[in-house]
């Protein structure tokens, strides 16, 4: 009873502090304080009253204990982070996301390709493709070439669509300025045409840095050799081994959240010239 | 819209062709195999013949799909456990029901986050953050632990769906919502409109361009997470579960027929918010 009680003074001092430092003038530390009060808010919260309710830990365990068990099974975690993150949805990223560019100048070059198949992406692009990871399983095997493959199908569509926006982006005046310097279709394309393309690129590979981790961990319910996350955490739900679990969506956010936030600072680097990256 | 319904065509009727082709060439190992020890030679004709007709080839061909999909739907009862109609329907309430769910909590966030200080810098990088989270991950621990606390059925399934719709509704009508500029809402304030009425009659009416876009991406998106939420649950019922049995007893044939009326569901299901919203928009002049 005591700990539910401190759970809810910890929710009433967090909501206390970022409401002070809210009011506070808005710079660079108070736009990071106050999300980082509300995560530490959450996490005491979760613990004092999963500890004070006596939650049994097959349902929702503490964080603490998934800290420990973090600690713990530092071996087991990396090796599944070697076979899913970066055997299976960091080479399928990068194969589908290349395909995907190099098909995407193909399809701009010619306008009947951009007619037909630009429709067709975009419907493929709302699809469940994820569906698709039974039958690449059952041809590629179990190990990480077929989530590499189904990565591949998920990125696809989605980064074609945003290359092919991005390739148009430019504008009557910009291309006759390059027509009077008289440079061919590759001088364009490099000098002008991609570089405008950027923000649509990476915008394309912001959303496929998400679908690329679930793609691979899912594609894993469907068969795989008995290491990687999605096989761990499907085994361990049935071991009702709840901590571990956890540990894995905890490694599994940071590795998402570490691609998304890698793909952000080099599309700072690459379209500082963008009015949503300038100051 | 007539233009490109040409090239459309001609796209979709290459991938048939590809299709097709790949069948001939994925199929033709098993083909060989089972003449050989039937010791039989076959003609190149027999051996395509072949390839577009096995009981569970690696690659159904269009047409083997299509008589499944047929006999699924037409020829069998609703209500039998056969009838891919009755798969349909119940992955389309959870993705309904997850999808209605998700919304309402996406806008009630929206409104939050545009009004209330507070709530615009703590919860929004988190909203962000949230969605860097393989969410799909979880799902079986998810349904696994519901089962266990009691709550089974359609809503642990539904629970999956509006995690994942939530995040577009709330992104889009955010920017939705304050996309009316500071003349508009000058203007209300002239009016000596309160803030209700500021919402009701600006905020909101300006906001709907944004919500359809949204609601369009959070459907295909909460359709996905049923599917994903029918894999633990032992392959009962859905279409998820459709496809968990068919990869189990190499049914692929019924898997292929599992995707394609998934595939059917989401252009429906994306298809009747399109419809909606060029009505609405219609109505309001704003398209």
């Amino acid at each position: 009873m005591m700990l539910v009680l401190l759970g809810l003074i910890v929710w009433a001092a967090g909501w206390v502090l970022n409401v002070w430092i809210s009011r506070l003038p808005r710079t660079r530390a108070t736009a990071l304080a106050v999300p980082a009060v509300f995560g530490v808010t959450l996490i005491l919260m979760w613990e004092c009253l999963v500890r004070g309710l006596g939650v049994p830990s097959v349902i929702l365990p503490p964080p603490s204990a998934i800290l420990v068990r973090l600690g713990s099974s530092v071996p087991v975690l990396w090796l599944d982070f070697v076979q899913t993150v970066l055997k299976g949805a960091l080479s399928g990223y990068i194969i589908g996301c290349g395909a995907a560019f190099v098909t995407a100048i193909i399809v701009d070059r010619y306008d009947f390709l951009r007619r037909g198949l630009l429709p067709v992406g975009n419907f493929m692009a709302a699809l469940p493709v994820i569906g698709i990871a039974p039958i690449l399983v059952m041809w590629f095997g179990f190990d990480w070439q077929s989530k590499a493959a189904v990565v591949v199908v998920m990125v696809f569509f989605p980064m074609l669509v945003n290359a092919v926006q991005g390739l148009q982006d430019t504008t009557v005046m910009q291309r006759d300025l390059m027509r009077t310097y008289a440079a061919g279709y590759w001088t364009t394309l490099i000098k002008l045409r991609l570089p405008a393309a950027m923000p649509f690129l990476f915008n394309g590979l912001k959303i496929a840095s998400t679908l690329a981790l679930i793609g691979a961990i899912v594609a894993e319910f469907f068969g795989s050799p008995t290491r990687g996350m999605g096989f761990r955490i499907s085994t361990s739900v049935g071991q009702l081994a709840l901590d571990l679990v956890w540990a894995e969506i905890v490694v599994a956010a940071l590795a998402g959240s570490a691609f998304y936030g890698g793909i952000a600072l080099l599309e700072r680097a690459v379209t500082f010239w963008h009015p949503s990256q300038r100051k | 819209m007539m233009r490109s319904v040409f090239p459309v065509l001609a796209v979709v009727a290459v991938l048939i062709a590809i299709w097709y082709a790949a069948a001939v060439w994925l199929n033709t190992p098993w083909a060989l195999d089972k003449a050989k020890r039937a010791e039989v030679t076959l003609s190149t004709s027999d051996l395509i013949a072949d390839t577009w007709a096995q009981d569970k080839p690696k690659l159904p061909a269009p047409h083997q799909v299509a008589i499944e999909i047929w006999n699924t739907t037409v020829e069998k009862k609703i209500t039998s456990k056969r009838s891919l109609i009755y798969h349909s329907w119940i992955t389309m309430s959870a993705t309904v029901l997850g999808f209605a769910l998700g919304t309402a909590l996406g806008f009630a966030l929206a409104v939050g986050i545009v009004y209330n200080r507070v709530m615009d810098m703590s919860v929004m990088p988190w909203v962000i953050a949230s969605q860097t989270i393989p969410i799909l991950a979880i799902a079986p621990m998810i349904i696994v632990v519901l089962n266990a606390v009691g709550i089974s059925g359609l809503l642990p399934k539904a629970l999956i769906s509006m995690y994942l719709s939530f995040f577009p509704v709330v992104v889009g009508m955010v920017k939705g919502l304050r996309s009316p500029d500071a003349m508009q809402l000058d203007q209300m304030r002239t009016w000596n409109a309160s803030g209700g009425q500021e919402f009701i009659k600006l905020r909101l009416p300006a906001s709907m361009p944004y919500l359809f876009t949204s609601m369009k991406i959070a459907m295909a998106a909460s359709l996905v997470g049923a599917i994903v939420g029918e894999l633990p649950t032992g392959a009962v019922a859905g279409l998820g579960a459709r496809l968990l049995a068919g990869s189990y007893y190499g049914q692929t044939v019924q898997i292929w027929s599992a995707l394609l009326m998934a595939a059917a569901l989401a252009a429906v299901l994306v298809g009747v918010i399109g419809a909606i919203q060029r009505v609405t928009l219609k109505r309001m002049g704003l398209a």
